[in-house]
């Protein structure tokens, strides 16, 4: 059996940490970045960064799938909740700001709004109780859109829709290499994505923009290892694609899950929050499951939402741009208990990271 | 959110397993997306088994990236 303490070992990890200080170079700072909540998580919990030295610096890009569901979607469900239907969603969705209001505001209103640990508890919640409309507010990166496509292809009860918010997660890496002044020296690419996509869709990183990128897990050994390969690359002056975490991620990923996840949607564009629009970047139920898609079924459609509230920095935290404890609400009015911002509100999104383990 | 975590599958039915995540209390996943066995570990995602755990690897990568470190190590010194 795997011990999962072997990846957490602190001689190991000291070890690699000599390591990755040897090859740092000593004149120029290197800045990677990952793109996964688990990741900043993984790094913030572990004080990973302490180990690190000081040129060489890890920031968290848009890794958490709630905190980028654009206001105007949370917008959608709160109307379809007032509307009478029930509204299932995972939990980290409840406190995610709306335009308005959020799920667990239209709740306390009255609204009928239940978590869920599964896609699946939903649709079973939904055949026991007939009498009732029930959506599943879909949200969540490759790694959870398989599970979604399962059920749609289940043939889901007739009282049963989703409200699809799925977001991919490549076309947001492309878009940090596209600001340019973040200056990034490599990507730590995100295991469980990967898990499903595989290597592939990372091709594009070390090709055309000559991006080492390192497809890593999530146990502290794994991350260390990952920035290890990265410097390595950085100073024999490579651009590669790796993968650190081969127990789970396959070159072809998991076929059987893109299979289903071609079968029930279609690729569009979408928006994220505090990014805007981004090409080939989201998820539709395809036409012939267009009974089963919320927007169609009730008719609910909201364009535009207000995203960020004034003096609000998740715009900036999402990309990487700042770190959280450079927005000026950080702790003072926006607290994991009161928060302002998406980037506190979910379990990983980086704020809430911060504010639960290094708040200062 | 991407979360997900090993467990060891204990009983199979159709697409439905029981899985074991090590704390002794066994849990319902759908193991649609996987070439489910028992006995094989699975990783976890809200309630769908989503990859195998590649067993032999996880202990061989271990065992490699020591060696190679240690080998580097001999190299330095």
């Amino acid at each position: 059996m795997i011990n999962k303490n072997e990846f957490r070992s602190p001689e190991l990890a000291r070890k690699i940490a000599q390591k990755i200080g040897k090859l740092a170079p000593k004149d120029e700072a290197v800045k990677f970045c990952h793109v996964c909540g688990t990741h900043e998580w993984t790094i913030t919990h572990f004080g990973l960064r302490s180990f690190l030295p000081k040129n060489v610096e890890v920031i968290a890009g848009p890794g958490c799938p709630v905190c980028i569901v654009p206001a105007a979607e949370i917008d959608e469900a709160v109307q379809l909740a007032e509307e009478g239907v029930v509204v299932t969603c995972f939990g980290d969705l409840l406190r995610v700001p709306g335009s308005q209001m959020s799920l667990l505001e239209a709740k306390a209103a009255g609204a009928d709004v239940r978590v869920v640990y599964s896609v699946s508890d939903a649709v079973e919640i939904a055949a026991n109780e007939r009498d009732k409309d029930f959506t599943f507010f879909a949200v969540g990166f490759e790694t959870t859109a398989p599970s979604t496509a399962v059920e749609v292809l289940g043939k889901p009860p007739q009282n049963f829709s989703f409200l699809v918010s799925h977001r991919l997660i490549p076309p947001a890496m492309e878009l940090l290499l596209g600001l340019g002044d973040l200056n990034i020296s490599g990507f730590i690419a995100p295991g469980h994505v990967s898990a499903i996509i595989g290597l592939k869709p990372y091709e594009l990183f070390p090709r055309v923009y000559r991006m080492p990128t390192v497809v890593a897990g999530f146990e502290p050994i794994d991350v260390l290892l990952g920035i290890y390969m990265l410097l390595k690359q950085s100073k024999e002056g490579v651009a590669k694609l790796e993968n650190e975490y081969t127990r789970i991620v396959k070159w072809e990923g998991n076929p059987k899950a893109l299979e289903a996840i071609h079968k029930a949607f279609e690729v569009i564009a979408g928006n994220w929050r505090g990014i805007g629009r981004l090409p080939d970047s989201a998820l539709k139920l395809r036409e012939k499951f267009e009974n089963y898609d919320a927007r169609q079924k009730f008719n609910v459609h909201v364009e535009k939402g207000k995203d960020i509230l004034l003096g609000c920095e998740c715009h900036l935290v999402i990309i990487g741009r700042i770190n959280p404890n450079e927005c000026p609400m950080f702790m003072k009015v926006c607290t994991p208990s009161n928060p302002v911002g998406a980037c506190m509100v979910s379990s990983e999104g980086t704020c809430r990271v911060w504010a639960k383990t290094r708040a200062k | 959110m991407c979360l997900a975590i090993p467990a060891r599958i204990v009983h199979l039915e159709g697409n439905s397993a029981k899985v074991d995540f090590g704390e002794g209390v066994l849990r319902d996943v759908n193991v649609t997306l996987v070439d489910a066995k028992i006995g094989t570990y699975v990783l976890v995602h809200a309630g769908y088994a989503i990859q195998m755990v590649d067993e032999k690897d996880a202990l061989e990568t271990l065992a490699l990236w020591k060696e190679i470190l240690e080998a580097e190590e001999k190299q330095d010194s």
